[in-house]
Formats: structure tokens, C-alpha cells, sequence
């Protein structure tokens, strides 16, 4: 994965859990987008050999010890998310921006609601309509985040 | 050059794997509670990451504080004198009420209370997942923190600690789902459980009976009982209570009086140690003396 300025692609993910953990007003944390999940699914759709579902459970699980959360609820959600889209990674990737942004924000659904899943099994929380906000903002932040990180890719030769 | 048939196991394989790898770990991390040590390692490996995300809020407030205008300050200076004044007034009243106690503490023979050691802590991030209440707080193992040990603002209590980091710890609220702490009410001492109900202004009271007499805006202050968190602290204030006598128990809520919302400094409490429920053994014993001896 390190070869071919591969430890950009590290960097990014690295900058994603970042954003992820960033303070921010309360009104606003209810609608941050998931940026690593946007991360990797850029990764895998560009090069499914390099990202694929062990990465995303690596960087789930980063993300658990981060949160604090049960181990192993956010990578397994990652590594399911990130699979469904890895394996048609090549119809997706013929598809206009706005038709991947509405797959990515299904993606985005489908791991919240697994993270909820989990969540409901092992402890007794409800559903609150605001867990899934962040689909919202996910969708809308793909189309950027795909231009940016093609931009990335491109300039640093990652094949 | 990338070959398309690249070896490796299937994405099939790898998924079926990683899914058991994390199911296992859920098992080991929630039912057995295993983990407890590795997630402190874990913790102060990833606390860089909370530092460095942490900068840019950081940036914001110095900003912030560093653009005050003069004026302000010197207003903000004026309250804080009027306060401190008021305050130490209070203070000087404490000190004999203090004493006062002590002696019939002592004429009572029970168990003097002792100061506490305290320490001030600053968050460095609030949880952005949703399901847990949980803060950071950049005091770790090097500062002496302990699993389990009480943390309050200046309202009222706020939670316990989690995981311990070497410079890093990791805050439960009391506002968590999966917390819970032993209450009395200030004004006649009845003992409940405050358990938190996953939101960020409301704790649930549960198996209150309809006889017992509760009443709206009655404050509930910690009572000791369980040895996690020292007596008397304020926990929250009650709001809601419903007593529908259709049902076995009377409905109580409470809203928790220190600001979890808008928390920035805390302080981190060292009890003496677990608190005693009973008077020493050796003061029991003089005492059962002593009424032999009246008896006689």
C-alpha cells in the first residue's frame, strides 16, 4: 500500500479521522459529515486492489478507540459499507458524480444504520430521526471531496 | 504496472473475516469487559490525534480571548470582585460551620469529614457519536487519574472516568445511557438512582413509588452510597413527575444542573477514599461499651 507515494493515501485517511473528532458546536455535530467513510470509498472506487475492507475495518476501528465506543461496532459498519460498494466497484465508477453521491449517501445510511444495529443489540438506545442527518451532508460533500481527491491522486502519480 | 487479476483472498473472504475478527472483539470488549487495560494503551496511542484535532477550537478561543476589548475586562474584573467578595464572606460563615460540625461529628462519634484533594482539567473533545456521552480531558496516568473517579464543574456533578490514557482520559457523562448515580433529595433524604437517558437534559428515575414524597424542583445531591462519588455534590434539579396509578411506579425526571453542553474546565476529585457507610469498628465497640456500662 506504501509503494507509489501510497502514504498519501494514509495522510488523507489520517486528515478524515481528524475531521471526524474535530470539536464543533452542537448545532452543527448533528450534521458532520462521515469523512473517513468518504475517504475510503474514494480509495476503493479509484484503486479496489490498494483500499478495500481490511482498510476500512483498520480505520473503523481507529475510530472506535477514538469515539470511545464499543470495539469493533464502527469497523465492522466501515468494512460492510465499504465491501457492498468494492465489489460493483466497477459499474459505480461509470456513473455521473450525482448518481455516486446518492450511492455513497445510501452507503453512508446503511452504516449508520448498522452502527445503530449494533448500538440497539448491546445497549438500549432509541432512534432519533438526527442519526441520520449526516447522510445529507455526505451526500453533498462527495462531488468536492471526489474532485479533490482525483486532483491529489493525479498530482502525486498514487496508482 | 497493476495486474487485474492481483493475487489475495476475495473481498467475500475478507469480509466473512473481518466481520467474525470484530464480532469477537464486541463479545470480548462489551460482555467480558476484557479490554479494560488495552483500551488505556489504545487510548494514549490515538491522544496525539485528539491534541492535534484539537487545535484549531483552540486557535478560535485564543482569538477569541486575545480580542477582548478593555472595557470588557475591566467590567468582567468589577463582577469578579463582587463576586469573590460575596463568596468569601460565604467562606468565613463555612469555616465556623465547619468547625461546628466537626465537633458534633466528633460528639456523635461519626466519621470526620476530610478535604479532598482536587485537580483542575481542561476537554479537549466532546463525542461526536451520538449514542454515548462521553468527553476527553487532557489529564491522564502522569497526573494520578484513576478509573472510576468523580469529576465535577462548578454547578454540580458531571460523570466519572472511563479509560485512563497516560495524558489523556476519557470522561462517561452522566448523562450516558449505561450510567447511573445514587441520589438522595437535599430536603428529606430519600435515595434514588439517577440513570441517564441518553440526552443531554434529562436523567430518569426509576422504581419510585407513588407514596414517596418527591416534588418538582426538588434537587438531588449525591449520597455516597456505592463509594464512587463523595456525598452531598448536586446532581440535578427534578422537573417532571408524573404519577399515573395505573402503573406501578410514578414517572421522575430530572435535568442535570451542571452545564454538560457547555462544559470547558473540570475539576477531578480525589476522595479520601471509599466512603464508609458505617461508623469504624473500634468507635462501635466504645459505644457498645459505653451503653453496657450505662446499663450497669
Amino acid at each position: 500500500m506504501l509503494a507509489n507515494n501510497g502514504i498519501i493515501i494514509l495522510l488523507t485517511l489520517l486528515i478524515a479521522l481528524m475531521a471526524s473528532i474535530m470539536p464543533m458546536p452542537l448545532s452543527i455535530d448533528a450534521f458532520r459529515p462521515d469523512w473517513v467513510l468518504v475517504t475510503l470509498l474514494y480509495w476503493s472506487l479509484a484503486m479496489p486492489s490498494k483500499v478495500n475492507v481490511i482498510t476500512a475495518w483498520v480505520m473503523g476501528f481507529i475510530l472506535d478507540v477514538l469515539l470511545g465506543s464499543i470495539l469493533g461496532i464502527h469497523a465492522a459498519a466501515m468494512a460492510v459499507s465499504v465491501y457492498i460498494i468494492v465489489v460493483n466497484f466497477q459499474k459505480i465508477r461509470n456513473f455521473s458524480l450525482w448518481q455516486q453521491a446518492i450511492i455513497v449517501g445510501f452507503s453512508a445510511a446503511l452504516y449508520h444504520l448498522i452502527v445503530f444495529w449494533l448500538q440497539r443489540f448491546l445497549g438500549d438506545v432509541v432512534f432519533l430521526p438526527s442519526y441520520l442527518y449526516p447522510v445529507i451532508t455526505t451526500i453533498i460533500l462527495w462531488p468536492w471531496l471526489f474532485l479533490l481527491l482525483r486532483r491529489i491522486r493525479r498530482h502525486f502519480h498514487i496508482t | 504496472m497493476n495486474p487485474i487479476f492481483k493475487g489475495g483472498p476475495s473481498a467475500q473472504y475478507r469480509l466473512v473475516l473481518v466481520l467474525i475478527f470484530s464480532g469477537s472483539l464486541m463479545f470480548f470488549d462489551h460482555k467480558m469487559e476484557s479490554f479494560e487495560g488495552f483500551r488505556g494503551v489504545l487510548h494514549s496511542i490515538v491522544s496525539p490525534m485528539q491534541y492535534v484535532a484539537n487545535t484549531p477550537k483552540q486557535l478560535m478561543l485564543w482569538a477569541s480571548e486575545n480580542i477582548i476589548s478593555r472595557r470588557q475586562l475591566m467590567k468582567e474584573n468589577q463582577d469578579y470582585k463582587i463576586i469573590e467578595l460575596k463568596l468569601h464572606e460565604q467562606l468565613m460563615q463555612l469555616d465556623i460551620f465547619k468547625l461546628e460540625n466537626d465537633r458534633l461529628r466528633l460528639l456523635l462519634a461519626s466519621p470526620l469529614r476530610s478535604e479532598v484533594k482536587k485537580m483542575v482539567a481542561e476537554i479537549l473533545s466532546v463525542d461526536s457519536d451520538p449514542y454515548t456521552h462521553q468527553v476527553v480531558i487532557n489529564r491522564g496516568a502522569n497526573d494520578g487519574v484513576y478509573e472510576g473517579q468523580p469529576v465535577i464543574d462548578e454547578q454540580g456533578i458531571v460523570g466519572q472516568i472511563l479509560h485512563v490514557g497516560t495524558t489523556s482520559s476519557r470522561v462517561i457523562l452522566i448523562t450516558d445511557i449505561s450510567h447511573a448515580v445514587p441520589v438522595r433529595v437535599r430536603r428529606n433524604g430519600i435515595r434514588l438512582i439517577a440513570n441517564g437517558a441518553g440526552r443531554i437534559d434529562r436523567l430518569n428515575h426509576t422504581h419510585v413509588s407513588h407514596s414517596v414524597d418527591i416534588q418538582k424542583g426538588d434537587l438531588l445531591v449525591t449520597s455516597g452510597l456505592g463509594g464512587k462519588y463523595p456525598e452531598g455534590y448536586p446532581v440535578s434539579l427534578v422537573t417532571i413527575i408524573q404519577k399515573d396509578l395505573s402503573r406501578p411506579f410514578s414517572q421522575v425526571h430530572s435535568q442535570p444542573v451542571a452545564k454538560i453542553d457547555r462544559l470547558r474546565y473540570l475539576l477531578l476529585l480525589w476522595p479520601e477514599k471509599t466512603t464508609e457507610v458505617f461508623a469504624p469498628r473500634s468507635q462501635q465497640q466504645k459505644r457498645g461499651k459505653e451503653q453496657a456500662n450505662v446499663s450497669k
